[in-house]
């Protein structure tokens, strides 16, 4: 006999019901009954949390229209609020950190899947692993009191020096700003570039790279011809989810870009991003037009944040069928 | 025998032994590419050795008995960590125990349970989650569990890290079981049991070091997070033990508070307070990781 | 017979010393002072002598000496994991590309020790080719690119150049007529007899004087097969042929010489008996070869 959908299904001869009565069958409806539950709280969450977010933060663009977005002014005297600088920041910090974290991911990476002897490879990955687990303000803090005075009286020192008359690099440099903001969420996503690529990586065929040596390739030239190429989806897959990390890091990124709201025009300005404004001054915002603005500003971060994170699983899973190491990304 | 003149029966040996400048240009670009990824694989481990550097060095500076069991005392007047300690002990605890069962029980419906469809949105949908940042989610526990009741508090803290911890302990505890071999399922199912008795006493048993590992890897997540705690544990400068109705102070908002202060006393409670979290996380991820390592290794 | 005296840098010419070689005619540099030019008759003649190769400390293949003929077909057969691939493979140095894998003994090409210091690797896989068991053409790259990637790593190579390498190529696999209209498709839109051929093409572009062939045919139908075995008769005209294959029937109408291998007590393989192809199967020396050809066992 066939069920609703035209599947053909046996009707079993013995008594299923005589069965499953003397094994507890209640048992098993409940007890699957708070999985699903379980299960399900998950997708509700995702929901809840957007919808909710959505939801409380209408008022600024009801109010503002576009110029909730392009507006450069945040100024709670007179109630008027444009996101622009602190989504300029953000991009901007962001953009600087992939600048700096890809090259240097991509070449660890490949260092790891390919070059690297078993040795050398798995302890290096295990360092590089956890570096991902230090807490955000614990890098927060190293940055505030080592990394931003080291950068401000060398590199930053350096290009305002040889570079400074280009208004980009010009000075004058307090280690706190934009450059030391991108360097630290470059430390940040570092990890999560390295390990899914590096698992991206692995993943190429034998097949391939066999296919390049036997043609007479360097080991080098095996890897540019016949395997990024082939990885190159999920390389990208990893790359967007570092600047999705870039993106909604908080901590490290309030305590060494200035906390200035400011459009940055320079390397060395200081900025804020759309996260630093947030966890600098919700707790003293007055509930109304001030508070649903920030929750604005979190729900344009959140929107940014959720499409790059589909965008980019959809990449990865292309080559790597749902790897462990894009769950500590 | 002219050199150098296209002829048209082969010579391997001559192919053999000489090399042209083109292969010469080809191996020194190779032994770049070796030398730069060398480079850069180091260049990846520096950071890590410099933050561990100074958190050991000025933590361990910093560690004393009043950091461990003062209360937190603004403008530079000096004190101690101990109410942020017992606020993470409690919140973190309790964010745990709310999160692992659902996590567990999530990742089972997923694995045991549930068609190939709905277990790939589920699994999709704590992706997602997992990469949301943490500091909206702080935002969304505000708007649920702060502002109804006006009142910063400690349960609201402990449900945003809970709400952080359940899509990591369910991805990490569904890879575990996915890990069991289905003919132990198979065996078991054989023999009568129902599924759920399968899922709990066979599958979850078998894969039990692998959950309990992505747990604690979760917990230590958790005890880290900052953003979510700001907005709505807040923080407090006494001991709070028990009273989770009102505000409590945790490690992470105690580092960042300290950090920002301009005085160098809370400055280096800060970084002793640093140390005590690095310590934590990072004892957690090398029991954990190295377990998983040292079974990949045979 | 005249003794190169010529210098091992090119002589002066206008353009480098052409390194890329077209499917027909080769174009070779100056050989060195010390060793003869050998006659064209006698290129691509393999002498292997007493090799043994390893995994680690696992001994694979045990003291295998053999000549294999110029312009011929040698097959290797013999039961599964008796070391023919492993064999195979110390032909063109890719055995060594495992972790721990190393070789003894000798192998000449041409009187050339190719595993001498002096010898570059990359330099003898472009002498001799390899085709796998699978057929496995770049996917991101389209027909025209898999021809030409051997060429490609050399530099850059005018387009009328290209052409005509993919054109003589594909015409030499027998596949040039099925594909000619579709050269800019993806590698991998073709059958898997056709992927073969194109492996096959690919191979050929960079001009080698050994060819490879692991099993090539049994991952195809019967009729990609017999393509493939025409094809190797054709082939053999202008090159060296050695293919590893299971199917005896196909070694029988495919080869003049044949090898047989087996692996003895201490699991190395070793080589049972070698000699024409007709012979070893109607009428073998060795007791183990006739039981083998006749199905006893394997």
């Amino acid at each position: 006999m066939t069920d609703r959908r035209g599947r053909v299904r046996v009707r079993p001869s013995i008594d299923i019901s005589a069965l499953q009565a003397a094994r507890g069958w209640p048992t098993e409806r409940v007890f699957r009954g708070l999985a699903m539950v379980a299960a399900l709280s998950i997708v509700a969450l995702l929901i809840a949390v957007a919808v909710r977010l959505t939801a409380q933060s209408i008022a600024p663009w009801q109010k503002f229209g576009i110029n909730f977005l392009f507006g450069t002014t945040w100024d709670v005297v007179n109630g008027i609020y444009g996101a622009l600088p602190f989504v300029a920041g953000t991009l901007e910090s962001s953009f600087l950190a992939l600048l700096i974290a890809v090259p240097i991911s991509l070449l660890t990476a490949i260092f790891l899947a390919e070059l690297a002897p078993p040795w050398l490879a798995i302890p290096l990955t295990f360092l590089i692993e956890l570096l991902a687990a230090i807490p955000s303000v614990v890098v927060g803090l190293w940055g505030v009191f080592v990394l931003s005075p080291l950068l401000r009286d060398t590199v930053e020192a350096a290009i305002v020096q040889r570079l400074g008359f280009i208004h980009v690099f010009s000075g004058p440099a307090f280690g706190i700003g934009l450059f030391s903001a991108g360097v630290i969420l470059a430390i940040m996503i570092l990890p999560t570039i390295v390990s899914i690529s590096r698992e991206v990586i692995v993943a190429v065929p034998m097949a391939q790279r066999e296919a390049m040596l036997a043609l007479g390739a360097t080991k080098w030239e095996t890897v540019r011809r016949a395997v990024l190429p082939y990885a190159r989806s999920g390389i990208v897959g990893a790359i967007i989810l570092g600047l999705g990390r870039a993106l909604g890091e908080t901590m490290a990124v309030t305590m060494v870009i200035g906390n200035k709201d400011v459009v940055p025009s320079r390397l060395f300005d200081q900025a804020q991003t759309i996260a630093s404004k947030i966890a600098t001054t919700f707790n003293e915002a007055q509930i109304g037009i001030q508070v649903d603005s920030l929750i604005g500003l979190g729900m344009i971060l959140l929107a940014i944040t959720i499409i790059l994170n589909v965008i980019a699983r959809l990449l990865v899973s292309r080559i790597t069928r749902g790897s462990s190491a894009a769950l500590s990304a | 025998m002219t050199t150098g003149v296209p002829v048209m029966a082969p010579s391997s040996a001559s192919a053999l032994l000489a090399s042209s400048a083109a292969d010469r240009r080809r191996g020194i670009v190779n032994g770049l590419f070796l030398a730069v990824s060398f480079v850069a694989a180091v260049a990846c481990v520096v950071p890590l050795a410099a933050i561990v550097a100074y958190v050991v060095i000025k933590g361990a500076a910093a560690l004393n008995l009043s950091l461990l069991t003062q209360e937190t005392r603004a403008l530079g007047l000096g004190g101690g960590a101990a109410a942020a300690i017992l606020g993470s002990l409690q919140m973190v605890f309790l964010a745990a125990v709310i999160a692992t069962p659902i996590g567990i029980l999530a990742a089972i419906y997923a694995v045991e349970f549930s068609e190939r469809r709905v277990a790939g949105a589920i699994r999709f949908a704590a992706d997602v989650m997992v990469g949301v940042p943490s500091i909206l989610i702080g935002i969304f526990a505000f708007t649920l569990f702060v502002l109804p009741f006006h009142q910063f508090n400690a349960v609201a803290g402990s449900l945003a890290l809970a709400i952080i911890m359940v899509p990591v302990v369910m991805r990490t505890t569904e890879e575990s079981l996915r890990l069991v071999p289905g003919d132990l399922r198979e065996a078991s199912l054989a023999l009568g049991a129902p599924v759920w008795r399968t899922a709990l006493s066979v599958v979850l048993r078998t894969g039990l070091s692998g959950v309990l590992g992505g747990v604690m890897l979760a917990v230590a997540r958790a005890a880290g997070e900052t953003a979510p705690l700001i907005f709505t544990a807040l923080g407090n400068q006494h001991v709070n033990v028990g009273n989770l109705g009102k505000p409590m102070d945790a490690l992470p908002l105690f580092v960042f508070v300290n950090a920002r202060q301009p005085y160098p006393v809370q400055n280096a409670q800060a970084w002793g307070a640093a140390f005590l979290l690095l310590l934590f996380v990072f004892v957690v991820n090398v029991i954990v990781r190295g377990r998983s390592l040292r079974s990949r290794a045979r | 017979m005249a003794v190169d005296t010529a210098p091992t840098e090119p002589a002066p010419t206008p353009t480098p010393a052409p390194d890329v070689r077209p499917a027909v005619t080769v174009a070779r540099v100056a050989t060195r002072t010390d060793s003869p030019m050998p006659d064209a008759a006698a290129s691509g003649r393999l002498e292997v002598g007493a090799l043994s190769a390893y995994y680690g400390t696992f001994r694979a293949i045990r003291e295998v000496s053999l000549d294999i003929p110029p312009h011929a077909v040698t097959a290797i057969i013999g039961p599964s994991g008796c070391g023919k691939s492993t064999f195979l493979r110390t032909l063109n140095r890719m055995h060594e590309l495992v972790p721990g894998a190393r070789v003894e003994g000798k192998i000449r090409l041409d009187e050339v020790d190719i595993y001498d210091a002096a010898i570059d690797p990359v330099r003898l896989r472009r002498v001799v080719g390899m085709v796998f068991q699978r057929a496995n053409p770049f996917p991101t790259m389209s027909i025209y690119d898999n021809v030409v990637a051997g060429l490609r790593l050399t530099g850059r190579h005018p387009r009328a150049e290209l052409d005509g390498v993919v054109e003589r190529s594909l015409q030499r696999a027998a596949l040039w007529n099925e594909v000619k209209d579709k050269l800019q498709d993806s590698g991998v839109s073709l059958s898997g007899g056709q992927q073969q051929r194109l492996c096959i093409a690919r191979a050929l572009a960079v001009g080698p004087e050994v060819l490879l062939m692991d099993e090539p045919a049994s991952a195809l139908d019967p009729i990609a097969t017999l393509r493939i075995e025409e094809l190797i008769a054709e082939l053999k005209a202008s090159y060296t042929i050695v293919i590893v294959t299971h199917n005896m029937q196909q070694a029988a109408r495919v080869s003049d010489q044949t090898a047989f291998f087996t692996m003895g007590d201490d699991r190395a393989g070793y080589l049972v008996e070698f000699g024409d192809t007709p012979r070893i199967f109607t009428n073998p020396r060795e007791r183990l070869t006739e039981d083998y050809v006749s199905g006893r066992f394997g």
